[in-house]
């Protein structure tokens, strides 16, 4: 029963989101196909562009797939495999960006907005004064005073 | 001053509204070449039509400006750019052909229903050439200059005010370079 049990949480494990990967593409090595499945997530397809290599169904990402298990059998590195392929399709199939001169905006745009909406808020909360009651004329402080006094539920009207 | 402050989220929200609203007729397909400046990557492929030699990158250096379109007999947008294509090599524009993703027979067959618009005509089976290059799908036409340098990358059908505003002008220009 115990045995069975961890047979069961095993194959739980095991089964993962499987993207479009067919058997077929897969590697023996399961070590290879693990590299290979982990950086085809990281790869944007350029037909598709919202899916990663991993995920989509179109036939240049299977295309793909095969090419970056090609070079990881021949024994590239993660980073040789990717840039073969940013090489002939630019940085823009990279998921997670570099961070180069061209991308800063990219990694660092959102900071700066906050940075600056930051320094907006505390100019605009220091800039604003506290509500303040006017000055009262000599008159007003006696007219005030008067009605203070005064029990009469309309004050004003007797006022005026 | 403070008044300009106040302004300045509003001029900002406009900036963003411009920007985004001259993103909206963009198509986001239409990504520069990782080539761009640099030239075609070295490659040779079989012939297109029998008893032809293919296509290869040096048929690229040979002093004039020349397209590289990349076709395949089942596309849609290629039929649209066909007649296109025919009429510019009626004109002497120098195209190279570059048949994608299908065997030779199929793409042949392209050929003689509807005209063949290309000076060298070679045939990617597998894909794998265009792929050197980049191409992500088809129809794809490259611009190449005298060097054999790829300049531009135009992804979708070549429409006839595509080749007037910004492909032909940029080969006149290609052809006065040294």
């Amino acid at each position: 029963m115990r045995r069975l049990a961890s047979f069961a949480v095993a194959f739980a494990l095991l089964a993962g989101p499987a993207g479009a990967v067919n058997p077929d593409e897969q590697l023996a090595d399961p070590a290879l196909e693990a590299r290979a499945h982990k950086l085809s997530r990281e790869l944007r397809c350029v037909v598709c562009q919202n899916q990663s290599i991993d995920d989509s169904d179109a036939t240049l990402a299977r295309d793909l797939r095969i090419i970056l298990r090609e070079r990881i059998s021949a024994g590239d590195s993660d980073k040789q495999a990717v840039d073969f392929i940013v090489a002939r399709y630019g940085s823009f199939v990279q998921l997670d960006p570099p961070l180069r001169l061209d991308t800063l905006a990219l990694w660092f745009g959102p900071l700066a907005v906050l940075v600056l909406g930051g320094i907006g808020a505390v100019v605009y909360i220091r800039g604003r004064s506290p509500a303040r009651a006017g000055d009262l004329t000599p008159e007003e402080e006696a007219e005030l005073a008067e009605m203070l006094k005064s029990d009469d539920p309309s004050p004003l009207d007797r006022a005026r | 001053m403070k008044r300009l402050l106040f302004l300045l989220p509003v001029v900002g929200f406009l900036v963003l509204l411009g920007v985004f609203f001259a993103g909206l007729g963009r198509d986001p397909r239409a990504l520069p070449s990782a080539f761009i400046g640099k030239p075609l990557p070295a490659f040779a492929t079989a012939p297109l039509r029998p008893g032809d030699v293919g296509l290869a990158n040096v048929d690229f250096q040979r002093g004039e400006p020349v397209l590289l379109n990349v076709f395949a007999s089942w596309c849609g947008p290629c039929r649209v750019e066909h007649p296109v294509l025919m009429r510019l090599r009626q004109e002497g524009v120098a195209i190279h052909g570059l048949d994608w993703k299908e065997d030779a027979a199929a793409g042949m067959k392209w050929l003689n229903e509807r005209g063949d618009p290309y000076i060298r005509a070679g045939n990617d089976q597998t894909g794998r050439t265009g792929i050197e290059f980049g191409v992500a799908g088809v129809p794809e036409t490259f611009v190449i200059d005298k060097q054999g340098r790829v300049r531009y990358r135009h992804v979708g059908a070549l429409t006839p005010d595509d080749w007037e505003q910004k492909i032909g002008p940029l080969m006149e220009q290609l052809r006065k370079e040294s």
